[in-house]
């Protein structure tokens, strides 16, 4: 991408990461021996069985919350807390209502005291179809578009790692695969270092090129799946049998970790 | 009313839809469904029903003689209106000086102390009992207290209507302040956000429904607590006059004092409705 006019793309580590919280009933046992190794421009996925810790390892390697034990490293350097190089992108659009379109964009820049990039901007809402949207309020735009505008308010500043927390579980089928594939089109243009978790693991196959399956209590990482698909990958690829058959050996890998009655070893 | 729409499905008339929406008391969408475009038909309707309701009532005790002291007709509510106005012109300016004294000083102690406490759980709940026996407690009651502690100047009127805001204030802003949206505020934080723009841009606009609600309920109590206490403390002021004009049975005066002060209401009212339309019709 053209507008893509930072540094490039970085090398994410989480080094024997490890989390504990203390709660009402006691301590929970949250991360334990995380190690994740994400090369530079890499696209991967964090799956796994719900309440497995994915949310708490990706705000750990966001910065959002420190680790117990271990530690988070971007390109050697140690991240202690929020970083201008790690962009966040959170569970549905996450817009503040109050703001137009273009002041939600703009917010991390009000927030660092930076001049924002008006054009990068223009560009970025031109690309994901929100041209002309910037005035409108969020409440204004259906939920696809909302989502569309977050993306842009994450690519706004130009991070080099863009974290994804279960973004489009709110969507409804259709948009979902838009947002899929307008992913995918920003990550090729960009080459960013992309971490999505989700719950789809059809979404996780169709979007990166390697799945960490994590397991649940404490969350750690169990396997990891590469997934060969050429790209660009079209949205018929999930009719394959191959990307069926990878679907489902993750699916089964995840319920391996839990009893049959459901609930989680 | 929320009108979430699929993408490139067009909205049909959503404005609409929200300026019927049902919205309850303390509900802020009463605020945002403004009733923006008022078509000549609506317009018409209603001066019909008010002139019907006055003429009304102008015909009635005129048929049934009713005497002035017992209710006055609305021509002589407005003649006296006109006519004493001079005279209680002044009476409205005390009432207005005591009121915008009382209400700032407890409009800002109760957002201030609803932004602080807010932040600690603790301190919270250690205040909250106070702040609901203030609440409870019906601060014309201790307008005699206060006339014997500060004398039957400005005083004792300014305090009672600050006590009678702030509170009100305070028990709103707190509702919207403890409205956190974790989401919103790790957003913030994910762009390095220190605990003041934390505050200041995220808490502060989520809070803003709430405590434009508590402001525009402190200003009516406020108003009725400053009104009340001049009954009470007479002299001067326009609760003062309401006393003076029943008591020598001048009623259309009375009356014509009581349509200054409900015109003062509506006005604090629509200048709410205003400010809510203005600085969170988002919520709609």
């Amino acid at each position: 991408m053209s507008a893509s006019n930072g540094s490039g793309p970085a090398r994410f580590a989480v080094v024997d990461g490890s989390k504990f919280y203390e709660t009402a009933t006691g301590r929970v046992h949250a991360l334990d021996g995380i190690d994740l190794d994400i090369d530079a421009g890499e696209f991967v996925a964090i799956v796994g069985p719900s309440g497995c810790g994915k949310t708490t390892l990706l705000w750990a390697m966001s910065g959002l919350h420190p680790l117990s034990g271990g530690e988070v490293r971007l390109d050697g350097e140690k991240i202690e807390g929020p970083h201008p190089k790690i962009g966040m992108m959170f569970q549905d659009a996450n817009l503040l209502p109050w703001r137009t379109i273009q002041k939600n964009i703009e917010f991390s820049f009000e927030i660092t005291k930076r001049t924002p990039d008006r054009r990068r901007i223009d560009e970025l809402l031109d690309r994901v179809g929100l041209d002309g949207c910037g005035p409108k309020m969020p409440n204004e735009l259906s939920g696809g578009m909302q989502q569309r505008a977050s993306i842009v308010r994450a690519l706004a500043f130009d991070p080099d790692v863009l974290l994804m927390d279960e973004p489009f579980g709110a969507l409804d089928a259709f948009t979902r695969d838009d947002m899929n594939v307008l992913v995918e089109r920003i990550w090729l243009e960009t080459q960013k270092t992309i971490i999505l978790v989700t719950h789809s693991i059809p979404e996780a196959v169709l979007l990166s090129n390697k799945v960490h399956v994590m397991g649940a209590r404490p969350g750690r990482m169990i396997s990891e799946f590469d997934i060969p698909f050429e790209r660009p990958r079209p949205l018929e690829l999930v009719e394959t049998r191959e990307f069926f058959d990878l679907v489902n050996e993750i699916k089964a890998e995840i319920r391996h970790q839990m009893t049959p009655d459901g609930t989680h070893v | 009313m929320s009108t979430k729409t699929l993408d490139k499905i067009p909205e049909f008339d959503a404005s609409e839809e929200v300026a019927h929406g049902a919205s309850g008391v303390g509900d802020m969408s009463s605020f945002a469904s403004g009733t923006g475009k008022r078509s000549a038909a609506e317009f018409a309707a209603i001066l019909l029903v008010a002139v019907v309701v006055i003429g009304g009532l102008e015909a009635y005790l005129r048929i049934r003689d009713v005497p002035d002291y017992i209710f006055p007709t609305p021509s002589a509510i407005a003649s006296a209106l006109w006519s004493e106005f001079p005279t209680i012109w002044p009476h409205l300016v005390d009432t207005v000086f005591q009121f915008a004294i009382g209400y700032s000083i407890g409009a800002a102690v109760g957002i201030l102390l609803a932004a602080t406490i807010t932040q600690a759980p603790f301190a919270e709940k250690i205040i909250a009992p106070y702040i609901l026996i203030l609440v409870t407690t019906p601060m014309l009651a201790l307008v005699p207290l206060l006339i014997l502690n500060f004398g039957f100047g400005y005083a004792p009127r300014v305090i009672a209507c600050a006590l009678a805001v702030g509170p009100m204030v305070m028990i709103n802003s707190a509702t919207g302040f403890r409205r956190v949206d974790l989401g919103k505020i790790a957003l913030a934080r994910s762009y390095g956000a220190t605990t003041l723009q934390t505050f200041t841009k995220v808490r502060v606009p989520m809070a803003m429904p709430m405590i434009i609600v508590g402001l525009m309920i402190g200003a009516i109590f406020g108003l009725l607590t400053t009104v009340g206490a001049e009954m009470t403390a007479g002299g001067f002021g326009l609760g003062s006059r309401l006393t003076n004009y029943s008591a020598v049975l001048r009623m259309p005066e009375f009356f014509a004092v009581l349509v200054i002060l409900s015109t003062f209401g509506i006005l604090i009212y629509s200048f709410f409705f205003w400010l809510g339309q203005r600085l969170v019709g988002w919520q709609s």
